[in-house]
């Protein structure tokens, strides 16, 4: 399981590092979703990796901490993604107004 | 018992007047003269009734915690010496707030000048009543920046912003070395409490980083003080309004260096390397500023000169280090105050009813204002020196401390020497100002009718110079006890016997002041002729402008190499930059795994779950083809990328978060939707750029190739690494065990997010706000490019289909284009309205939440512009976004200040549940209403962005039917 997890971090890491070093502001714009996806699974992972054991407590009685996984990097993804889908938004839009101003999409603004 | 906390008052009244000051009308000069005169009169006052308590040598103390843990405490001190420089502070700022009502003109807008003016006499109090370094260095700096804002304050003035900026750079430049070397007196010590560092003289002057933070505090205290080689910036600080001048650049700040100077005094002296240095500054200040003096044409040029001449006479009499040259210093730096305030409101008053200051055409003007005249020339006296007036005594003293021997050296040699030529050159000045300005010839060409000045206008310079004749003549019984309390706090019990009386009988000092005098009249007439015509500035010297230096320098460091350093290191091409980043990175990671090996933890691969290895080799598939395809084939880009998301969000609910798999679903979903509405704006593949596969492009995509595999391969580890290694004790068990008996609810992360850490919440909310309203403002003045302005090839397509299609009307194809999936769509709407509510209310509970209800209410919203296009939808509907973001932006700000009504801090919640007829027990906590923010935001910021993309075509479309094109669906 960690073994997956670690991978497929490491390749959405490679992947979205690729795109961020090319040429054409269209895959920069995926670049960073992959590479948000590789540091919400990182943070995520830092909980350590649980089955069957959401932080959703069963009932009000006293709380067996070992029965659950680590709340907080998931609250820390949370707003991650959110913020994550805002940065997308952002640079998606950048991107355009470059585009319609420079006439290039182009990370330079210009061909070369 | 006086009560200490009054010291912090006398530092913050003056603030706080400038506040109000700042509020009244800026006409208003009555009220404003009232409201400054009031402060510095009560600061004044309250400072006349601490002087008891300071007298002989106590000290009194105020400490307002503020950190304490990390020891960071506001402390207020005052002692004899800093009482002494209190009381000029105070009363020498009530004078120039009465003698500024007169001198500034009713078009001035004089809000702004009092303002000013009293933020800078706080600043000044609190630098002298700073019982910590930390806290002196930083009102140090708050001097410099009213100066600078005092000097601009005609900013309409070329001279004045100059002057100023001048002022800032060279003062401003000083205080940070002064912090510097104040950081390093407390590295020594161990402490920056004043107290602590004035006990540790030896520790000091014997440790290692003495002569480093010597300099340091020296170049502080000089530049301030206007020393030799950093004098020039005080006669061009000389564009200021003159009450500023005889404020700031007399009497005040200009002091805070020798004030500095006096302060570390008994830590710092003593040494050779303190002689050298401050005496080398001081007595070729004291020298070459007396000789500037005499050939300024400026009458406030004369001053600034004279003024820096004193203040090296006093930068001199401290370098000697002997206790009787220090108790001088102390009393000379109250004499020079008194007479030079005085001079500089004269040269005022003559400036203000004769128009102009320029000595070559002032003249005889006795006879138009003998008061001020008269008062003039008491002052000019007491400034050159003459018996039985305050300067007199001062410079007596200095003579005598001059011919001392203190170490043996050249420049103690030549100390009386100078000492009696620059005495010569002061004299000399003084009789020009006299002479030159109110004898002579009737004055024939001046702006004005000159005449005396409103009474009120003069009665500070009589103040002054009273207090000049009656510390001249009765030193021991008026300045008598003020300055023994000075100068015991600073020599403490090296305190030596001296004598205020006005007559030592003949002695050498006395033959000093004697060749001086004569010779400095002699002087005058001799060059009088010359000086009636000459242009500005002084013979051989008038080209050496510490000013063309000074801007040589900037230009050079600030242009010049900031110019050379860009075009050698600086790129404006994206592409270096980010592989430097993504190196960086790379590099910072293996670093600080280096060597690691030893805390490994067992590596043995665990079980290997092969459903979850499918769906990653799957999403990693996606990942690698999303890379290689995005360049060319955007589309299908977007499809791989989306997969890799949905992989991620099976593994978010496969390893229990389901929280994180519903945002991470919705989520997935609007951002796929806008990358659609993006990339019709994006270029078609340029056909005529062919691919390269020269040796170059190789190189690079080798590289980065390299690059990214580094990248991979480094986080895969770090993560696997982390992922075996025990859990540590984590702060996550005590959200688990609180969430519910304190937040109120089961669903933990919801609890964190809304409720422990609801600032944070609060600020990602504020940032999500911010990017839709920036998205919103960048697509509002888009152009797009030439050829994504007309309507896309399939609509086109279908279009012409129509026109040709007999029984069919244009446009008909893209209206019946996804009927059925339209109107499903339609119909949808209420039942993910319901959805979205109930996603919002079980947040607190169970998976959901704020976020996750405000996505899936803006994909409602969404999925109506998909069925229906843009105009269909905002005919019917009238969403407004940024009401949206405002009102939950308002709704989670007002829920988080509620708990101030009950005495708590910023978003304490508070929870119950309440019943509610065929629903059932419902969580009502507080934190449900900042979740309502939350999701009022979401839905805003969301619908904006996505709107904002969408009426691209909208506007496009508009603007081409315009010009003549066919209009179509959105």
């Amino acid at each position: 399981m960690e073994l997956v997890i670690a991978a497929a971090i490491g390749i959405l890491t490679a992947s979205g590092v690729w795109l961020i070093l090319r040429s054409r502001t269209y895959q920069l714009v995926i670049g960073f979703a992959l590479l948000a996806y590789a540091v919400n699974l990182f943070i995520f992972s830092m909980g350590r990796l649980r089955v069957n054991a959401p932080p959703v407590l069963n009932g009000s009685g006293p709380v067996d901490v070992a029965a659950y996984t680590d709340p907080l990097p998931q609250a820390l993804v949370l707003t991650a993604i959110v913020i994550g889908f805002a940065t997308t938004a952002l640079f998606l839009v950048v991107l355009i107004v470059s585009r319609g101003l420079t006439g290039s999409d182009h990370v330079d603004g210009r061909e070369g | 018992m006086w009560y200490s906390g009054l010291l912090a008052v006398i530092v913050a009244l003056p603030f706080a007047g400038a506040v109000l000051a700042a509020l009244l009308s800026s006409n208003a000069r009555n009220a404003e003269a009232w409201l400054a005169g009031t402060v510095a009169a009560s600061a004044l006052a309250i400072t006349i009734t601490a002087f008891p308590y300071v007298s002989n040598g106590g000290v009194i103390r105020h400490t307002i915690e503020w950190v304490p843990a990390l020891g960071l405490s506001l402390t207020f001190r005052m002692d004899g010496f800093a009482w002494l420089f209190s009381a000029m502070i105070t009363g020498i700022g009530l004078l120039v707030v009465i003698y500024a009502r007169y001198y500034m003109s009713p078009k001035d807008p004089v809000a702004r000048f009092y303002a000013f003016f009293l933020a800078f006499m706080g600043a000044m109090q609190g630098l002298v009543l700073s019982g910590n370094l930390i806290m002196l260095a930083i009102f140090w700096e708050l001097t410099s920046i009213f100066s600078f804002l005092l000097i601009g304050y005609w900013h309409h003035n070329q001279a004045a912003r100059d002057g100023a900026r001048m002022a800032l750079t060279i003062t401003g430049t000083g205080g940070l070395c002064l912090l510097l070397g104040l950081i390093l007196i407390g590295q020594i010590v161990g402490s920056y409490d004043l107290d602590v560092v004035l006990a540790s003289g030896d520790l000091i002057r014997s440790d290692d980083l003495y002569l480093p933070a010597l300099v340091l505090i020296l170049i502080g205290a000089l530049t301030k003080s206007a020393q030799f080689p950093f004098h020039f910036w005080l006669p061009n600080a000389m564009a200021a309004p003159t009450p500023v001048s005889a404020y700031l650049h007399s009497a005040t700040m200009v002091k805070a260096g020798v004030f500095l100077l006096t302060r570390f005094w008994p830590v710092l002296s003593g040494t050779p390397e303190w002689f050298t240095l401050v005496g080398l500054a001081g007595l070729t200040t004291l020298l070459l500023g007396a000789y500037f003096a005499i050939f300024q044409q400026d009458l406030k040029g004369l001053l600034a000169y004279s003024t820096i001449s004193h203040l090296g006479l006093t930068t001199a009499l401290l370098s000697f280090g002997s206790p009787l040259a220090a108790v001088a210093a102390i009393f000379h730096m109250v004499n020079h105050a008194t007479f030079k305030a005085s001079l500089f409101m004269a040269a005022g008053i003559i400036d203000h009813e004769a128009g102009t200051r320029d000595m070559r055409r002032l003249s005889g003007l006795f006879n138009a204002m003998p008061i001020t005249a008269t008062l003039a020339m008491v002052a000019s006296a007491a400034m050159a020196g003459v018996p039985l007036l305050n300067g007199f005594l001062s410079k007596e003293m200095f003579f005598a401390e001059a011919i001392e021997e203190h170490q043996r050296s050249l420049l103690d040699g030549v100390a009386p020497y100078v000492a009696t030529v620059a005495s010569a050159f002061a004299v000399a000045y003084s009789v020009r100002f006299i002479h030159t300005v109110f004898f002579g010839p009737k004055p024939t060409d001046l702006p004005k009718e000159p005449h005396e000045p409103p009474s009120w206008m003069r009665r500070p310079i009589e103040l002054l110079v009273i207090a000049c004749l009656v510390v001249g003549t009765i030193p021991a019984l008026s300045i008598g006890p003020l300055l023994h309390a000075a100068v015991v706090s600073v020599l403490g019990d090296r305190t030596p016997a001296y004598s205020l009386s006005i007559w030592h009988g003949f002695n050498i000092p006395l033959l000093m002041s004697f060749i001086a005098l004569t010779g400095g009249c002699v002087l005058y007439f001799l060059l009088r002729n010359y000086l009636k015509t000459c242009e500005e500035g002084p013979p051989y010297f008038r080209r050496i402008k510490g000013q063309r230096i000074f801007d040589q320098v900037l230009i050079t460091v600030s242009w010049r190499w900031a110019r050379w350093l860009e075009s050698v290191l600086a790129t404006r091409r994206l592409q270096p930059q980010m592989r430097l980043l993504v190196a960086a990175a790379v590099g910072a990671g293996v670093w600080a795994m280096w060597g690691a090996s030893s805390v490994l933890p067992d590596l043995t691969v665990h079980g290997l779950d092969p459903v979850l290895g499918v769906l990653w080799a799957i999403g990693a598939f996606c990942a690698v083809a999303a890379a290689y395809q995005a360049k060319y084939h955007r589309l299908a880009a977007l499809i791989l990328m989306s997969t890799t998301g949905l992989v991620t969000w099976m593994s978010f609910v496969w390893l229990s978060a389901p929280d994180l798999a519903v945002t991470q679903l919705l989520v997935e979903i609007v951002t796929t939707v806008l990358i659609l509405l993006g990339l019709r704006w994006l270029p078609k593949r340029d056909e005529s750029i062919p691919p390269r596969f020269d040796y170059a492009a190789r190189f690079r995509r080798h590289r980065d190739f390299a690059l990214a595999i580094a990248a991979g391969m480094g986080t895969a580890v770090l993560a696997y690494f982390m992922m075996l290694t025990p859990v540590p004790k984590s702060v996550g068990d005590f959200y688990l065990q609180r969430a519910y008996s304190e937040g109120g609810g089961t669903n933990v992360v919801n609890v964190i997010l809304v409720d422990f850490r609801g600032f944070d919440t609060m600020g990602e909310i504020v940032v999500l706000a911010i990017v839709a309203l920036t998205i919103f403002a960048l697509l509002r003045r888009f152009r797009p490019a030439e050829d994504s302005a007309q309507l896309p090839y399939q609509q086109r397509e279908q279009n012409e289909a129509d026109s040709v299609a007999q029984d069919r009307e244009v446009g008909e194809t893209l209206q019946d284009y996804l009927l059925v999936p339209s109107i499903i769509m339609r119909w949808m709407f209420p039942v993910i309205v319901v959805f979205a509510a109930y996603l919002f209310i079980r947040g607190h509970d169970l998976p959901g939440g704020g976020f996750a209800a405000g996505v899936t209410m803006a994909i409602g919203f969404l999925l109506q512009y998909l069925a229906g296009g843009t105009r269909w939808v905002e005919d019917r509907l009238r969403i407004l976004p940024i009401r949206w973001i405002g009102a939950g932006l308002i709704v989670a700000a007002m829920t988080g200040m509620g708990s101030f009504l009950f005495g708590y801090p910023f978003l304490t919640s508070y929870f119950q549940y309440t019943e509610i007829p065929f629903i059932g027990k419902v969580p009502t906590a507080s934190a449900l209403l900042f979740d309502l923010g939350v999701f009022g935001l979401v839905v805003g910021a969301t619908v904006l962005m996505l709107i904002a993309i969408a009426h691209q075509s909208l506007r496009v479309r508009t603007r081409a039917s315009r010009s003549g094109a066919e209009g179509g669906q959105g």
